[in-house]
C-alpha cells in the first residue's frame, strides 16, 4: 500500500486518498507553478492507523454516546477532546510507520516543514473546510512530523468540524483525512489573492502582511488591501493597514511578534509585486476554471503558491454564516486577554456598581406607580446583564478550553481533564461560603445543648451568639430560601438554613483534605517544565488566565445572583401589595399596573416525563441505564433528590445525590451532603461538575430529561468514570 | 413520534427484523443458553418458537416457565459497538397446542417457512412466550425498560 506520494508523482485517480487541496497542488506543480517541495499523505495512512489501532471504533462510540442532536455544544467540545487525546497517545503502529518515516526523511531530511489537512470532504465547490481543520507550521524532525500528522488527523473530529459536518449531513462512518507535507518557505512577504471579488465580479483581491501566512489567516495580523480591475488588471485602490505584528518562526513553531519599525512604513507589496501576485490568482482560475482564493508567499524575489481553493463565500449565505461561528467558538489567547481586562476591570465593578446601587432604594415607601416603574428598572437592568452573561462571560470560559488543549498537547494525560485539578484550587466565591456554613456546623456539632435549643425552631431559646453568627451568613449569602445568591426576601424563613445545619452537623466534618487536590502543586511544576525561556513565560500567563476564567464560571454567577435578588425583591415587596389588597385588609387603591406587571414577568415551566404512560397505552417505559458524559470520576450509590424547584434543596439528606436539571452556585450549598452529581446540562466545564470535582464526587452530566426521568427516593448509582446512571425504581411512582 | 413511540417502535423494528434469538432456561439453577428460530407479535406481547420435545431447553421450561430471550441487530463487525441495538426480553413460556396452535402456526412459517416440517412433526412443541418486559440497550449502554401491561 502507497502511504504516500510525492506531488510530482500523483496522478488523477489519486484525487480521492489525497484530498482536495493535496490533488489541487499536484497539479498545479505539473502545470509549472512554483509550488513548495510537497509530499501528499493518503487518507489510506489514516484508515490503516484508526483501523489497527481500534481508534475508528473508539471514535464513533464516543460520537453515539448519546443522540447528537441532543448534545450541547460544550458536550460535542469534551466529546472532541476526549478524541484529540486519544490520538496524542496512541502511535502510528510499527509496521506502517517505517515507510512512512522512510518517505518524510527521503524527502525532508533536514529541513522544516508544514503539515496541512487535506480531508476528501474539504474544498470541493459545495462545501469548504476552511479553517476547521489544523496545520502546523515549522515543524522539524521526523518525529515531530509524525506527531503532527496525527494531531491534523484528529482536527477532523474537532467540535467545529463535527458541527459542520453534521450541518452538511456528511457521513461521519466514511470521514478520513488525507495530509499534505510541504517544505516550509519562510516568506518575508505572504498573503492572499482572491481572483474574483466575492462582493463585485468585475474585481479581484489581494491581502498582504510581512512575515508568514499565518498571521493573515489567524486574523492575528491586519493585512493591507488592494482591489483589483479584472479585465483591465490594474489596481483600483490600495488600503494601507496599521502595520504593527508579523508571524515569523520560532523555535519548533511559529510566534507572532512587533514589525520593525522600518518595514511598518512600507506596504509589504509594490504595484509591480501586487501585479505579479494577481497574475498568478488570475492563472490559477484560468488552469482550475473557476475563480480561486490561493495562499501564496514572497520569498526574497521568488514567489510560491502555497495553496489554492476555490472560492467558497458565493456559497449560500445561511451555511457560509454557521462555518464563521462554529469558527468563533475558538478564542485566541491574546483575544481572551483583552476579554479579562473588560470583565475584571470594567464589567464586574459595573454589576457591583448596579447591585449596591439598587440596594439602596427602599422599595417599602414607593407608591405603587413608582414601585411599577422600578420593577421595570430592574428587569432592563437584570436582563442588560443576562446579555452581557452570554456575550463575554461565556466566552471568557474559552481560557480553560485553551489551557486544555495546551496541557493536553504537552503532558498527553490519560484522564484528559486531569489539566482541571490545576485551576481547582482558585478560591470560589460559592466555596466560602460552604466554608462558612461548614463552620456553623461544626459548632452545633461540639454543643450538644445548642442543636437542642435549633431544634425548637423558638429563636428566643437558641443562643443569641450563634444567632448573630447566622445572621452574619445570611447578610452575606442570604437564608438559603431565594434561587439567588444574596436573596432574603423569598420566604423569609430560617428554616430551611436551620435544616441544612443540622443535617451537615449530624455527620462528621467534610476534611479539607478530601476534597482538595494536592497533586496540583505536582502537576503544575511538571507542566511548566515542559516550557523554556519565553513560551514558559507564555504558559505561565496561559495558566494565570485559565484559573481566572475557571474562578469566573463561578463567580459571575453569584453577582448575577445579586442583581436578579433586588429584581425579586421588588416583584415580591408587589406580590404582597396585590395579595394584601385583594384579601381586603385597606381601601383598594388600583393595583392593575403591577399585577399585569407582575403576569409578564411570570413564567414557570414544570418538566414532564417524556415517557409518561398515556391513556390506553398497553405498556410502560422506565429507564434503566441512562448515558451521560463522564465529568468527575468516581462511583457512588444513593437516593435522589430531585430538584425541581430551589425549596426542594432545603429537604436535602445527608448522602442523597443531587439530581438538577442545571446546578448553578446558589444551590451548591448542599454538595458537601450529597454523594454524586447528576445534571441534564451537559459538558466538563459546567458549574455541577466543578464543583463536583472541588469535592471529589461523582458526576455524571448531560442527561437528557434527568429531572423527569428520575424521581426523589429513586437509588440511583453514579458512575462517573463512563458517564452512566442506573436508577432501581423503588419510590412510589408519582402521577404527574 | 414522540421518545415513548420510538422506543416502541425502535423495538418492535428490531423484533420483527431478527430471524434468531438467544432463548435462557434453567435447570436446578443452572442457566442455559440456546438459539431458536423465532417471531413476535406486532404488539410485543408474545414471541414464539418451535423445538423438538426432546431437547434440554424444553424440559427445561417445562419445569419451569420463566425463561429470558436476547434479540440482537449485530452483525459480527466492530461498527456493532455503536450501531447494533439488542433487547432482552422476560416472560413465561408455554406450549401452544390445537386451535391455538392452528390460528398461530401459520404466522411463524409465514416468516420461517423452510421449517415446514420440523414444526409440523408430532416431535415438536409449538411455544409461546408471554412478554413481561423488554430491556432495549441502545448506543453501547443506554438501556431503557419497557414493562407490558396486564
Amino acid at each position: 500500500m502507497n502511504w504516500t506520494i510525492p506531488a510530482i508523482e500523483v496522478s488523477d485517480k489519486d484525487r480521492k486518498r489525497i484530498g482536495g487541496k493535496g490533488f489541487a497542488l499536484a497539479s498545479m506543480s505539473r502545470q509549472g507553478f512554483n509550488i513548495p517541495d510537497t509530499l501528499c499523505v493518503t487518507s489510506n495512512l489514516y484508515n490503516a492507523y484508526v483501523t489497527r489501532t481500534g481508534l475508528r471504533e473508539r471514535i464513533l462510540l464516543e460520537l453515539h454516546r448519546k443522540d447528537f442532536k441532543e448534545m450541547r455544544w460544550e458536550e460535542i467540545w469534551d466529546c472532541a477532546t476526549r478524541i484529540r487525546n486519544m490520538f496524542l497517545r496512541m502511535p502510528i503502529p510499527a509496521e506502517i510507520e517505517a515507510g512512512f518515516r522512510e518517505a518524510i526523511e527521503s524527502q525532508f531530511r533536514g529541513k522544516s516543514v508544514v503539515v496541512r489537512s487535506s480531508a476528501p470532504d474539504e474544498d470541493t465547490a459545495a462545501s469548504s473546510f476552511a479553517g476547521l481543520h489544523e496545520s502546523y507550521l515549522n515543524i522539524r524532525g521526523t518525529d515531530a512530523i509524525l506527531e503532527h500528522v496525527r494531531k491534523v488527523w484528529a482536527s477532523l473530529w474537532s467540535d467545529a468540524a463535527l458541527l459542520y459536518r453534521q450541518e452538511l449531513g456528511l457521513d461521519v462512518e466514511k470521514s478520513s483525512m488525507a495530509v499534505v507535507i510541504q517544505e516550509i518557505i519562510i516568506g518575508d512577504r505572504s498573503g492572499v489573492a482572491f481572483s474574483e471579488n466575492p462582493n463585485d465580479s468585475s474585481q479581484g483581491v489581494i491581502e498582504s502582511v510581512y512575515g508568514l501566512n499565518q498571521g493573515l489567516v489567524d486574523g492575528a495580523v491586519e493585512p493591507d488591501r488592494w482591489i483589483m480591475d479584472r479585465r483591465k488588471r490594474k489596481i483600483i485602490t490600495h488600503t494601507p493597514a496599521k502595520r504593527e505584528y508579523w508571524m515569523i518562526p520560532f523555535e519548533n513553531g511559529v510566534q507572532l511578534s512587533a514589525l520593525p519599525d522600518k518595514m511598518s512604513t512600507e506596504p509589504p507589496l509594490n504595484s509591480k509585486e501586487a501585479y505579479t501576485v494577481f497574475d498568478l490568482a488570475m492563472k490559477a482560475e484560468d488552469f482550475f476554471k473557476n475563480p480561486q482564493d490561493v495562499e501564496w508567499t514572497f520569498r526574497e524575489k521568488t514567489l510560491f503558491v502555497l495553496q489554492s481553493r476555490p472560492i467558497t463565500t458565493t456559497l449560500s449565505k445561511k451555511s457560509e454564516d454557521n462555518r464563521s461561528w462554529y469558527l468563533s467558538l475558538h478564542r485566541s489567547f491574546e483575544n481572551l486577554k483583552s476579554l479579562r481586562k473588560k470583565i475584571e476591570e470594567e464589567l464586574i465593578p459595573g454589576m457591583i456598581a448596579d447591585a449596591n446601587q439598587l440596594a439602596e432604594i427602599d422599595l417599602t415607601i414607593l407608591s405603587d406607580h413608582d414601585l411599577a416603574a422600578e420593577i421595570k428598572k430592574r428587569w432592563e437592568i437584570n436582563h442588560k446583564w443576562v446579555n452581557i452573561y452570554w456575550e463575554e462571560f461565556i466566552p471568557f470560559a474559552h481560557g480553560v478550553r485553551l489551557f486544555g488543549q495546551v496541557y493536553n498537547d504537552v503532558m498527553r494525560p490519560e484522564d484528559p481533564y486531569e489539566f482541571v485539578d490545576l485551576l481547582t484550587r482558585t478560591e470560589m466565591a460559592s466555596l466560602g461560603r460552604n466554608q462558612m456554613l461548614e463552620d456553623l456546623a461544626n459548632i452545633i456539632r461540639n454543643d450538644p445543648g445548642l442543636k437542642k435549643q435549633i431544634e425548637t425552631r423558638d429563636h428566643s431559646k437558641i443562643d443569641q451568639n450563634f444567632i448573630r453568627k447566622v445572621e452574619e451568613f445570611i447578610e452575606k449569602f442570604g437564608d438559603l430560601t431565594c434561587a439567588v445568591t444574596g436573596g432574603t426576601q423569598c420566604d423569609r424563613d430560617n428554616e430551611p438554613l436551620f435544616n441544612i445545619l443540622l443535617e451537615m452537623a449530624a455527620h462528621p466534618r467534610i476534611a479539607a483534605s478530601s476534597r482538595k487536590s494536592t497533586t496540583a502543586d505536582v502537576l503544575q511544576e511538571k507542566f511548566l517544565n515542559c516550557f523554556e525561556g519565553d513560551r514558559k513565560q507564555q504558559a505561565v500567563e496561559m495558566l494565570d488566565l485559565a484559573r481566572t476564567s475557571y474562578q469566573l464560571r463561578d463567580d459571575d454567577n453569584i453577582y448575577l445572583g445579586r442583581i436578579e435578588s433586588h429584581l425579586l425583591a421588588a416583584l415580591v415587596e408587589a406580590r404582597q401589595r396585590v395579595e394584601y389588597r385583594k384579601a381586603g385588609k385597606v381601601a383598594a387603591p388600583r393595583t392593575e399596573e403591577l399585577v399585569d406587571m407582575l403576569a409578564d414577568l411570570d413564567h414557570r415551566s414544570k418538566e414532564l416525563n417524556p415517557y409518561e404512560k398515556k391513556p390506553g397505552q398497553a405498556y410502560e417505559i422506565k429507564p434503566r441505564q441512562l448515558i451521560g458524559q463522564p465529568a468527575g470520576p468516581g462511583i457512588s450509590k444513593g437516593k435522589a433528590r430531585v430538584i425541581q424547584q430551589h425549596s426542594d434543596l432545603s429537604n436535602f439528606k445527608h448522602g442523597e445525590v443531587l439530581v438538577c436539571d442545571a446546578v448553578d452556585p446558589n444551590m451548591t450549598f448542599v454538595v458537601p451532603l450529597a454523594v454524586a452529581v447528576v445534571e441534564r446540562r451537559g459538558g466538563m466545564l459546567i458549574h455541577g461538575a466543578i464543583i463536583a470535582r472541588e469535592y471529589g464526587l461523582p458526576c455524571v452530566t448531560g442527561i437528557p430529561d434527568a429531572t423527569a426521568l428520575i424521581q426523589t427516593g429513586d437509588d440511583i448509582t453514579v458512575d462517573g468514570y463512563l458517564g452512566i446512571v442506573t436508577i432501581a425504581h423503588n419510590a412510589p411512582r408519582k402521577d404527574r | 413520534m414522540d421518545k415513548t413511540d420510538k422506543i416502541h417502535q425502535e423495538l418492535k423494528e428490531l423484533l420483527l427484523s431478527q430471524n434468531l434469538a438467544v432463548l435462557s432456561t434453567h435447570r436446578d439453577g443452572q442457566p442455559y443458553a440456546s438459539l431458536v428460530a423465532f417471531v413476535a407479535a406486532v404488539d410485543l406481547k408474545h414471541l414464539f418458537f418451535v423445538t423438538p420435545k426432546t431437547t434440554r431447553k424444553f424440559a427445561n421450561l417445562s419445569a419451569d416457565c420463566r425463561v429470558a430471550m436476547l434479540i440482537n441487530s449485530s452483525q459480527n463487525q466492530v461498527a456493532d459497538f455503536h450501531q447494533a441495538l439488542s433487547a432482552t426480553v422476560t416472560g413465561r413460556a408455554e406450549e401452544v397446542s390445537g386451535d391455538e396452535k392452528e390460528k398461530y402456526l401459520p404466522f411463524y412459517l409465514a416468516r420461517h417457512p423452510y421449517l415446514q416440517d420440523f414444526a409440523k412433526s408430532p416431535t415438536c412443541a409449538f411455544v409461546r412466550v408471554t412478554a413481561q418486559s423488554y430491556y432495549l440497550v441502545k448506543n453501547f449502554q443506554n438501556v431503557m425498560e419497557l414493562h407490558i401491561s396486564k
